[in-house]
């Protein structure tokens, strides 16, 4: 049996994936990058490792992706986390051809063929509106952990609509909506609200077709993925594994690799 | 009712000046804007006021400026802070055609007709990495404090170059330069030339002339006003002391005297 490796080394955590051939995922691991970032590709990798119960020699082949890859020293290769979540998303979902990752500093739209190829994507990287640090902002600013964000705005019935752009603004907008006595629940509906409609302006540029699928850390959170599915009209794909699609994809294609490089006959049949 | 007041209720700030006849500036208050921004503006106002040793019944004008000039009931009257600090800079520096205004979380620029009225103007309130607040980021990032950037600033032998894309994402950036040992101080002064360059951008935009004035809170810091007139190549007008964080309030009550003024000769044409 063989194993293979992926590593998404994200720009607030690190994720490693340890698939077998069936592409069944065997072991995973999390971990904050923090500053040292070829420690934290290493750690996770380690983790994962003991989580799949496998000695190093065993995992033949590893991918680094996410925009630490190059510091993943142990791997073999990289790739970009538009791909890997391009081929992530597909394998969970077969019929995906619109892919939403949200991470903690940005939000990628990617559109995919029925490959799992990419076809095109957009990116924020250059503000970090309608990102996972929208979320932080208003989790800092109301004191309330990032993990309870989305249940607490689910129990909101009439969303504020949060007017500004901007996450440093967003922050005191969030508490002069709590100075004029509005609750918390609701605040907390109208910034989901304001990040869904973000990220639809994004997928926009891509074109959005069915399948939708939401992968990354900020799809765990059950607020974001019903604004997102209301704003479309339509109800987008969650994995439990959308936190390591990213490592996911760069660990099926690492087991690509083995596949392709034991027997020229069997790598046919892997791609076909 | 001898006195005229002008509160500017700023995004950050609220400032209030009280003028006697001979338009001198006899009382005059700063403090944080907050939330209730009622509060603050009669607060504002009452401290200036006993610094004038006078009482309410002694306004005979008030007149109220600034992004919440609307929210409060003190005013008689409520102006743009375009129209305001045209009227004060007018008073100062009668030759501007250009103004620019750094504040906590704006950043305007407007061209004046030679009779000190709003030719046109271009205003950023959308990205903090325009405005004052980029500069509160970068510092807090750094551990310093608000209070703290003039000292820190002025101990910089050379900027470092700061991209200043994103507020939110200069955290990264500042960490980065700061581990790869750059100095507080040159960081500091790299936010500001980051800003600087932005205004450029926005005072293209009204088709800037000299002369040029510049006010708002974050004109108070030398560095900016020095790195202002480096990039323009070109002597600037700046209010003298704490005058270019009141110049709005101070031309507020400009107006305001105006109104008492023309009131009192319909009074006197209609005999009362």
């Amino acid at each position: 049996m063989a194993f293979a490796g992926g590593v998404d080394v994200g720009s607030t955590q690190t994720k490693a994936v340890i698939i077998d051939e069936k592409m069944e995922i065997v072991g995973r691991a999390l971990t904050d990058t923090g500053s040292n970032v070829v420690k934290a590709a290493e750690k996770a990798f380690q983790q994962a490792m003991s989580d799949a119960k496998l000695e190093e020699r065993e995992v033949e082949y590893v991918v680094g992706t996410g925009y630490g890859r190059y510091k993943v020293t142990f791997g073999n290769t990289q790739v970009t986390e538009i791909s890997c979540h391009g081929r992530g998303a597909v394998h969970m979902f077969p019929e995906t051809r619109t892919v939403v990752d949200m991470g903690g500093q940005d939000t990628k739209a990617i559109s995919v063929a029925p490959s799992g190829e990419i076809v095109d994507f957009c990116m924020n990287d250059k503000c970090a509106a309608g990102t996972g640090r929208f979320l932080g902002a208003a989790s800092s600013a109301l004191d309330i952990p990032l993990g309870e964000l989305g249940n607490t705005a689910l129990r909101g019935e009439r969303p504020v609509k949060i007017s500004t752009t901007c996450t440093v603004f967003a922050e005191s907008e969030v508490l002069s909506w709590l100075g004029k006595g509005k609750k918390i629940e609701d605040i907390l509906l109208g910034v989901h609200q304001s990040i869904a409609a973000r990220s639809v302006g994004l997928l926009r540029r891509v074109g959005i077709h069915d399948e939708v699928t939401f992968t990354g850390g900020v799809a765990k959170n059950h607020a974001m993925v019903e604004t997102l599915n209301e704003r479309l009209g339509l109800k987008v794909n969650v994995s439990d594994e959308s936190h390591y699609m990213g490592a996911l994809g760069a660990a099926l294609f690492a087991m690509d690799h083995i596949l392709t490089s034991r027997s020229p006959s069997d790598a046919m049949e892997v791609t076909s | 009712m001898t006195l005229v007041a002008g509160i500017d209720i700023g995004s950050t700030y609220t400032k209030c000046t009280v003028l006697d006849r001979e338009e001198k500036v006899v009382g005059k208050a700063m403090l944080p804007t907050g939330f209730r921004l009622a509060e603050a503006a009669e607060k504002a106002l009452d401290e200036a006021l006993r610094e004038a040793g006078a009482l309410r019944e002694d306004l005979g004008y008030t007149v109220a400026t600034g992004f919440g000039r609307h929210q409060n009931e003190i005013s008689d009257v409520q102006v743009t802070d375009l129209t305001a600090s045209a009227r004060g800079v007018a008073h100062f520096f009668p030759k501007t055609q250009t103004i620019l205004d750094v504040g906590g979380q704006t950043m305007k620029a407007s061209r004046l007709t030679d009779n000190a009225k709003v030719k046109s103007f271009r205003l950023n309130d959308k990205c903090a990495a325009g405005t004052g607040a980029f500069l509160e980021k970068t510092a807090r990032y750094m551990g310093f404090s608000t209070e703290e950037i003039g000292p820190l600033v002025s101990t910089s032998k050379e900027a470092v170059s700061i991209s200043g894309v994103c507020a939110v994402f200069a955290e990264s950036e500042v960490i980065n330069q700061l581990s790869e040992g750059s100095a507080p101080a040159d960081i500091m002064r790299g936010a500001m030339v980051s800003l600087v360059g932005r205004s450029l951008q926005l005072m293209k935009r009204v088709k800037m002339e000299p002369e040029f004035t510049l006010i708002g809170g974050i004109m108070r810091f030398p560095a900016m006003v020095e790195i202002v007139k480096e990039e323009l190549a070109m002597d600037v007008n700046v209010p003298e002391g704490d005058l270019v964080q009141f110049t709005s309030a101070f031309g507020a009550a400009l107006l305001g005297r105006k109104r008492v003024e023309k009131r009192k000769s319909e009074g006197a044409a209609s005999g009362v």
